[in-house]
C-alpha cells in the first residue's frame, strides 16, 4: 500500500486554527438580534450610571408646585434657565427620568451582586460535588434537591425581612437562593471533566484537590457558567422588582425600577407616564438580557440551561 | 414504580419538615415582633398577649408545641387578627387564590398548547413567527407590568371588567389572564420545541406512510412525546402561579391567601406566616409529586432510571 498523498488542490483549504472563543465570537456576531441587544444594554447602563451626572435635576428634591406633571413640562432652575422634565414628574414633583436612572442603578446592581453570589456558591458547590463524586456527591445533590422543592419566593421574602433594611444583605439573600441550577449545571460538566487525562495528570503530579478544581477544572466549565450567569441576571432583577413591588424590597427614600413601577401602577389612572416609562425601561432591559444570554448560549454551543 | 413513589413520598415529607422549621426560626430572627406595631401598646397588655401566645417560653418548647398542634391538624390562632383562627382565615381566602390559579393555568394551557402545536406543524410560516414573536414579548413582560396594561385597556377604557376587588362573577378574568399569559408564552415555546423534535422521528414517518390521517399523527402520535417538556414544566409553573398570587392579588386587590401572607410578613404574625407557608409547601410538594408521577407514566425511561 502506498502512503496517502494530500492533493495539492486541497492544501490552500487548510486555514489557521481558531480557538473556541474566536469561533464563538464569530457566531455571536452573526446573531444580529443578540448584538443589537448587547448595544441596548450598554446604552441602558450608560444612561443609568452617567445620566444622573448630566441631568439638571436631583432625583430626591421634591417640588410640590409641579406634582405629577406630564412629560415635557418645563421648570425654571435655580440659576434662572429653563429645563425640561422629559418624562414628566412624579406625585412629589421629582423628575421621573432622573429617578428612573437612579432606580436603574439599584436594579442593575442587584442583578450583578446577586448573580455574583449565586455564581460563587453554585460553581464552588457544583464543582466540589462533581469532582469528589460517590457518596459525597449523592448527599450534596440530595440537599440541592430538597432546596429545589422549597417554595423559594417565600424564602426570599423571609430572608429579606430577616436582614431588614440592609440593601447589600438583601441582594446577597437573593443570590443565596439562586445558585441551585448553577450548581447542577457545573456538577454535570465537572463530572465529565474529572475523568479526562489532563486531570489524571494533575493528580499524578500530586496537586491538591483545591488546586486541581480551581486551576484545571473550573476554567473548563466557563462557557456554560457565563451563559447561565447571563440568564440569571434578568431572573434576579425580576425577583427584586417583584419584592419591591410588594413593598418588601428596596425601601424609600431609595428606589428601584420595582418601586417605580409600583408607584406608577398606583397612579396609573391619573398619570399613566409614571407607569409607562419605568415599565418600558425594565421590560426592555429584561428582554435584552434574555436575548443576549440566548445568543451567548448558541454561540458557545451550550446545551441545557433553564429549559 | 412503587419504589419510585415511596422514594418521592419520603422526600416530600422531608421538604415539608424543612419548610416548617426554617420558617419557624427565620421569622423569629427577623427584627420586630407581632405586637410591636403600629401604635405603642401598654406594657401590661403586651405581657398578657405574649403569655397567651406562649412567646415567653423557650424557643425549643414553642417549636415542639407548635409542631404538636400542626400534627393534630390545629393551625393555631392568628396573632395579628385577634380572635381569628388561621384555619378560618385560610378557608376564606384560599378558594379565591385557587380559582385564580387554576383559571390562570387554564389560560396558559388553552393558549400555549394550540399555539405551540400549530407553530411546530406550520414551521417557518407566519403561523409560526406570529405566535412565537408574541410569546417572546410575553416572557419579558412581568405580571406587574402586564396587569396594569390589561386594567388600563379592559377596565378603564372599555369598562368590561372591574378594575380591582372581588365582587362580581367576572372578577377572576383579568387576574387569571394576567398570570396565565406569561406561562402561555413559556408553554407555547416548549410545546413547539418538543413537537419539532418528535415530528422528525421515524415512527412519525411510519405512521404517515401507513396512511394515518395528518391530524391524528399530530394529535395522537406526536403529542404524547412532544408534551413531555410541558408536563415537566407544570410543576414549576404551578409553583410560580401559587407564589405569583402575591403580586396578582396586590395588583387587583383580591382578598386571597397571597395578600394575607404578605401582610402577615409585614405584621410579623408568626403563626399566620407559618400556617400559610406550610400550606404553600404542602401544595407545591403535592404538585411536584403528581407531575413526577405523570412524567414517569408518560416516559418509561424516567421510571427505570
Amino acid at each position: 500500500m502506498s502512503t496517502a498523498v494530500i492533493p495539492a488542490t486541497l492544501a490552500p483549504a487548510i486555514r489557521p486554527g481558531r480557538s473556541l472563543w474566536q469561533d464563538a465570537w464569530a457566531r455571536l456576531r452573526k446573531n444580529h438580534l443578540a448584538v443589537a441587544c448587547g448595544f441596548v444594554l450598554i446604552a441602558v447602563v450608560l444612561i443609568c450610571f452617567v445620566g444622573p451626572r448630566l441631568s439638571p435635576w436631583n432625583p430626591e428634591v421634591t417640588n410640590l408646585a409641579l406634582k405629577a406633571s406630564p412629560p415635557g413640562t418645563m421648570e425654571t432652575l435655580a440659576d434662572g434657565s429653563m429645563a425640561k422634565h422629559w418624562f414628566g414628574t412624579d406625585t412629589l414633583g421629582r423628575d421621573l427620568l432622573t429617578r428612573i436612572m437612579r432606580g436603574g442603578q439599584v436594579s442593575l446592581m442587584v442583578g450583578l451582586v446577586a448573580t455574583s453570589v449565586a455564581l460563587l456558591i453554585g460553581v464552588a458547590y457544583g464543582a466540589t460535588a462533581g469532582y469528589l463524586g460517590g457518596r459525597t456527591d449523592a448527599v450534596m445533590m440530595r440537599f440541592v434537591d430538597v432546596l429545589y422543592a422549597l417554595p423559594f419566593m417565600i424564602f426570599v421574602i423571609l430572608l429579606t425581612t430577616m436582614f431588614g433594611k440592609s440593601m447589600l444583605l438583601m441582594y446577597m439573600a437573593i443570590g443565596a437562593v439562586e445558585w441551585l441550577t448553577m450548581s447542577r449545571i457545573v456538577r454535570a460538566q465537572v463530572q465529565g471533566l474529572a475523568r479526562q487525562e489532563f486531570v489524571e495528570a494533575a493528580r499524578s503530579l500530586g496537586l491538591s484537590t483545591a488546586v486541581i478544581l480551581f486551576r484545571h477544572i473550573i476554567p473548563n466549565v466557563l462557557g456554560p457558567v457565563i451563559v447561565y450567569a447571563t440568564l440569571t441576571v434578568p431572573a434576579v432583577m425580576l425577583l427584586e422588582a417583584a419584592l419591591s413591588f410588594l413593598g418588601l424590597g428596596v425601601q424609600p427614600p431609595d428606589s428601584s425600577w420595582g418601586t417605580l413601577i409600583d408607584d406608577g401602577a398606583t397612579n396609573m389612572e391619573t398619570s399613566p407616564w409614571l407607569l409607562i416609562y419605568p415599565a418600558a425601561f425594565f421590560s426592555i432591559t429584561l428582554f435584552c438580557l434574555n436575548f443576549a444570554g440566548d445568543g451567548l448560549r448558541d454561540a458557545l454551543d451550550v446545551r441545557g440551561g433553564k429549559d | 414504580m412503587l419504589r419510585f413513589t415511596l422514594n418521592r413520598l419520603a422526600q416530600s415529607i422531608v421538604v415539608i419538615l424543612v419548610v416548617f422549621s426554617l420558617t419557624f426560626f427565620m421569622i423569629r430572627l427577623a427584627p420586630g415582633d407581632p405586637f410591636a406595631s403600629p401604635k405603642a401598646m401598654p406594657p401590661d397588655v403586651r405581657k398578657v398577649l405574649v403569655e397567651r401566645y406562649g412567646l415567653d417560653k423557650p424557643l425549643a418548647v414553642q417549636y415542639f408545641t407548635t409542631m404538636g398542634s400542626y400534627l393534630k391538624g390545629d393551625l393555631l390562632p392568628s396573632m395579628s387578627y385577634q380572635g381569628m383562627w388561621n384555619s378560618k382565615i385560610i378557608k376564606d381566602a384560599f378558594p379565591i387564590s385557587l380559582i385564580i390559579g387554576l383559571s390562570a393555568l387554564g389560560v396558559a394551557l388553552g393558549l400555549g398548547l394550540p399555539a405551540g402545536i400549530i407553530a411546530a406543524v406550520r414551521k417557518n410560516t407566519w403561523l409560526d413567527y406570529g405566535p412565537m414573536s408574541l410569546a417572546l414579548i410575553g416572557i419579558c413582560l412581568p405580571t406587574f407590568v402586564m396587569g396594569p396594561i390589561l386594567i388600563a385597556i379592559f377596565g378603564l377604557k372599555w369598562r368590561l371588567f372591574n378594575v380591582a376587588g372581588w365582587f362580581e362573577k367576572t372578577d377572576w378574568v383579568l387576574p387569571a389572564v394576567t398570570m396565565g399569559l406569561i406561562y402561555a408564552a413559556y408553554i407555547a415555546r416548549m410545546t413547539r420545541g418538543g413537537m419539532l423534535e418528535v415530528l422528525n422521528q421515524d415512527y412519525i414517518r411510519t405512521a404517515r406512510a401507513k396512511g394515518v390521517p395528518g391530524w391524528r399523527v399530530v394529535l395522537v402520535h406526536a403529542l404524547r412525546g412532544g408534551l413531555l417538556p410541558v408536563v415537566a414544566f407544570l410543576g414549576p409553573a404551578l409553583a410560580g402561579i401559587t407564589t405569583g398570587s402575591f403580586i396578582i392579588e396586590k395588583i387587583f386587590n383580591l382578598p386571597g391567601l397571597g395578600q394575607h401572607f404578605v401582610s402577615s410578613v409585614f405584621n410579623r404574625d408568626y403563626s399566620l406566616i407559618l400556617a400559610t407557608v406550610v400550606l404553600y409547601a404542602v401544595l407545591l410538594v403535592a404538585v411536584n409529586f403528581l407531575t413526577d408521577l405523570l412524567v414517569a407514566w408518560i416516559n418509561p425511561k424516567v421510571r427505570l432510571s
